[in-house]
């Protein structure tokens, strides 16, 4: 029997931005086991999100991740308009468009400049950064801010796009073309590059399906899915793209699922901006209240479907808030791709999914490997059950509630 | 000016912190080492491992589980070593102040030498930060 290693990778590693600690169990080169321990990120959200006003809770929904930091206010939004019936005017529709896609496109560059790091080339992540900052202050001149734009409300947005403004915004999309076509092409024929991503942390179809991957990760797997165009929401019904599918579902097909994707964004930012030229009308209807009632609204973020749940009582606050982000759906699926790979491809297939802790961390308990498994909520009820009994016993108290 | 200082403030090593950030910060702060800022013109790089670090950079708010590796950390960095809370979330909270898994501030674990607020502060304002923080331990008046 060969003797299995554990190289830990974090909680604090240089080669992470955020806390999460992995377990590599690796037998000499090969890995054959991951542990993922989350935890170092949770800040209880979704209980904060109960003690604030439907206004500001998209203030802190914006903070959950400063990378999607539009998706989730996006989708926020959508679940208190839908809880309430609200009306959102036709132009703030467009604004929201361009907003989501301007953060798609500068989350891709993100993605692509970190994986050229995690792959000790550290030329792409210089020129990929370099081309995003464009794309941030395209940020600040929209919103006023680079990270953190606060643009969106329940009723509409917070702020227009002048029309002055379009052409200088179309001139740093057309300034971005040529880059992303270059790494486009400089990703398709550096046969290094293709040495080291092709057939490496492969995700196969069914896979895909059965861990409910979403976003690149599950596109790059040949599902094609895609909250755009499955439930055409805001603009995206009215504007023409594409859904990128990539067939191998290995970490090259998810580099080139997401820059092409960046292509497709400039493609339905310039279409929304074309309409914004002419269409009339205020950006927010101003609600005045928000109705009792139910509403699930969803957004197609960066890294996939994410999920928010609001249940409003007709109060100014949320009854409860729930939220659901793509990379806890995207992060389990390293447990069957990074399996059988070699230590030094570990990195890459790890950071291929994207990860986003910041995001993940409501509640979840993570346990890989042989004779571990992932606990359902169904589980984790049955263990708080357990639990509390054991506790009852141990105080010697009956009954349902506890006296201390 | 004592060797120390001259040492310390010539060439700084920054090693990252993240706690339970919202990434924010912690992309601006790479952002400082990219073309556009390229903070690597002045000496100053990220390293990898805290016992190399001469600035610690705390971003975001430290969590029960996250709290006590901040300690583990610092304690582990050769001293005399700078600490650099970035962001409103590192400097006070922020929003997470009421959430039930918000300690104490950074302050209250570790000593802070500087505080940045901002959410998240531009990269200009972090450069600015570092110059300051040199400045005053070299005795610039
Ligand atoms: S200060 Fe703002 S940008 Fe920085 S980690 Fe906190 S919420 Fe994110």
């Amino acid at each position: 029997m060969s003797k299995t290693t554990i190289i830990p990778i974090g909680p604090y590693h240089p080669l992470q931005e955020e806390p999460e600690f992995f377990k590599l169990h690796v037998e000499g080169e090969k890995v054959v086991g991951l542990d993922i321990e989350l935890g170092y990120n949770h800040r209880g959200i979704e209980k904060l999100s109960e003690l604030k006003t439907f206004e500001q809770t998209v203030f802190l929904v914006e903070r959950i991740c400063g990378i999607c930091s539009t998706s989730h206010p996006l989708a926020c939004v959508q679940a208190v308009e839908d809880a309430g019936g609200v009306e959102v005017p036709e132009r703030a529709l467009y604004i929201r468009s361009v907003i989501g896609e301007l953060e798609r496109l500068h989350s891709h560059m993100l993605w692509l400049g970190l994986a050229g790091h995690f792959l000790g080339f550290n030329t792409v992540w210089m020129w990929a950064w370099r081309y995003r900052e464009p794309i941030l202050e395209l940020f600040e001149l929209i919103t006023g801010n680079r990270n953190h734009y606060g643009m969106m409300k329940p009723g509409g947005v917070r702020r227009d796009i002048s029309v002055e403004d379009i052409p200088a915004i179309q001139k740093t999309l057309d300034g971005l073309k040529g880059p992303i076509c270059l790494f486009r092409d400089a990703v398709t024929d550096d046969p290094l590059i293709r040495a080291r991503l092709e057939g490496v942390g492969t995700l196969t179809k069914q896979q895909a399906i059965d861990y409910c991957a979403v976003g690149p990760t599950a596109r790059a797997s040949g599902v094609a899915k895609d909250v755009r165009k499955d439930h055409p929401h805001l603009a995206y019904g009215r504007v023409d793209f594409k859904i990128i599918t990539g067939k191998n579902g290995d970490v090259f097909d998810k580099a080139i699922v997401r820059i092409l994707e960046t292509l497709e964004s400039i493609k339905i930012i310039e279409q929304c901006l074309e309409v914004l030229k002419t269409l009339p009308g205020p950006v927010d209807s101003n609600p005045k209240e928000i109705m009792a009632g139910e509403g699930i609204g969803t957004y197609e973020a960066p890294r996939g479907e994410v999920i928010h749940y609001i249940c409003s009582d007709g109060g100014n606050r949320p009854l409860r808030h729930k939220i659901r982000a793509p990379s806890f759906m995207n992060v389990p699926t390293n447990q069957t791709t990074v399996i059988g790979q070699s230590v030094a491809d570990a990195t890459i297939i790890l950071a291929a999914v994207d990860p986003c802790y910041c995001c993940t961390e409501r509640m979840a308990a993570l346990d890989a490997g042989s004779g571990r498994r992932i606990l359902s909520s169904a589980e984790l009820i049955r263990l708080s059950q357990a639990k509390t009994a054991k506790l009852k016993k141990e105080m010697g108290v009956e009954g349902p509630r506890l006296k201390i | 000016m004592s060797f120390a200082v001259n040492m310390l403030t010539r060439s700084l090593n920054v090693f990252h912190l993240g706690g339970s950030a919202c990434n924010n910060c912690d992309i601006e702060i790479i952002d400082t080492l990219t073309p556009r800022y390229d903070l690597e013109r002045f000496g100053i790089t990220l390293v990898g491992s805290v016992r190399h670090a001469d600035v610690l950079l705390i971003t975001g708010i430290f969590n029960k589980k996250s709290a006590i590796r901040l300690k583990r950390v610092y304690q582990e960095a050769a001293k005399p070593v700078l600490v650099i809370a970035i962001g409103a979330c590192a400097c006070t909270g922020n929003m997470f102040q009421k959430s039930y898994n918000w300690n104490v501030s950074v302050d209250k674990y570790i000593p802070v030498d500087a505080y940045l607020p901002g959410c998240p502060p531009k990269p200009e304002a972090m450069i600015m930060a570092m110059v300051k923080l040199v400045k005053k331990l070299r005795g610039a008046k």
